[in-house]
């Protein structure tokens, strides 16, 4: 794609990312990776660096959303940050070294197997 | 006990995380299944939970070179604008409702990243053949 239709898809992607981001806490990135890697021609493992990007600053304006509408709990917040920092510390550093299809694969999985479990009553 | 617990959910969650893909997406599913969390409440903590961990990730992979901001701003200006309606939206969907919405959004994900895979899978085969 080139100039203006690129940026219009991106722009509209963007819209997309935010939406689903802000209306499900999370989620914004696993769209945000196929567009970087598909669309806009990035490397798959930059695709994946470059996501996390995109959504701190989507995260942190949902987050204040979530937080002035009274849904963030500290003895739920405060454990899950402690945790995913250090598991984002050590994802990051395997990144380089892992095979992501094997990940890929496990992850699929999981993310089946809860959708299934969340649409039962 | 369950703050402990809590720490070895969100551990695996950031695992994936880190590498760019979706530890919401397993950390908010985590914490409604197991913990009995209600839903707005852990999307809530998984958005929070995400920053501190973007921020150490960010450092190491720009270290390895992976970060191209190249025309990202494109994707970011609108993501933010739309992630506060999206925001609102949750803030007035019931909580029953919001899971089963977010039960949908998993699976539908599942599939795409399932077939994305696959697409690749059999572009690589093509070639080594040719």
């Amino acid at each position: 794609m080139k100039g203006f239709y690129r940026e219009l898809a991106a722009m509209l992607s963007g819209a997309a990312i935010g939406i689903a981001n802000g209306l499900f806490g999370g989620g914004g990135g696993m769209i945000a990776v196929p567009l970087l890697s598909g669309a806009m021609n990035y490397e798959e493992k930059a695709a994946h660096a470059t996501a996390i990007l995109i959504i701190a600053p989507v995260s942190l304006a949902g987050a204040v959303a979530y937080i002035i509408s009274g849904f963030a709990l500290p003895y739920v917040v405060i454990p899950a940050a402690v945790g995913m920092t250090a598991g984002g510390a050590v994802g990051a550093l395997l990144l380089n070294g892992l095979p992501l299809a094997a990940v890929k694969a496990i992850f699929v999985a999981a993310m089946l197997a809860a959708g299934i479990r969340m649409l039962m009553p | 006990m369950g703050s402990i617990i809590i720490i070895l959910l969100s551990f695996s969650a950031g695992l994936l995380g880190g590498m760019g893909m979706g530890g919401g997406t397993i950390l908010i599913p985590a914490l409604t299944i197991f913990m009995g969390v209600e839903q707005h409440v852990a999307q809530a903590a998984n958005l929070l939970a995400f920053l501190p961990m973007a921020l150490i990730s960010l450092k190491i992979h720009s270290g390895n070179g992976l970060i191209k901001s190249r025309g990202s701003l494109w994707i970011i200006v609108p993501a933010v604008v739309f992630s506060v309606g999206g925001a609102f939206l949750a803030s007035v969907t019931p909580s029953a409702l919001l899971r089963r919405m977010f039960g949908a959004f998993l699976i539908a994900l599942a599939i795409k990243q399932a077939y994305d895979s696959y697409a690749a899978l059999r572009a690589r085969m093509q070639k080594r053949r040719t």
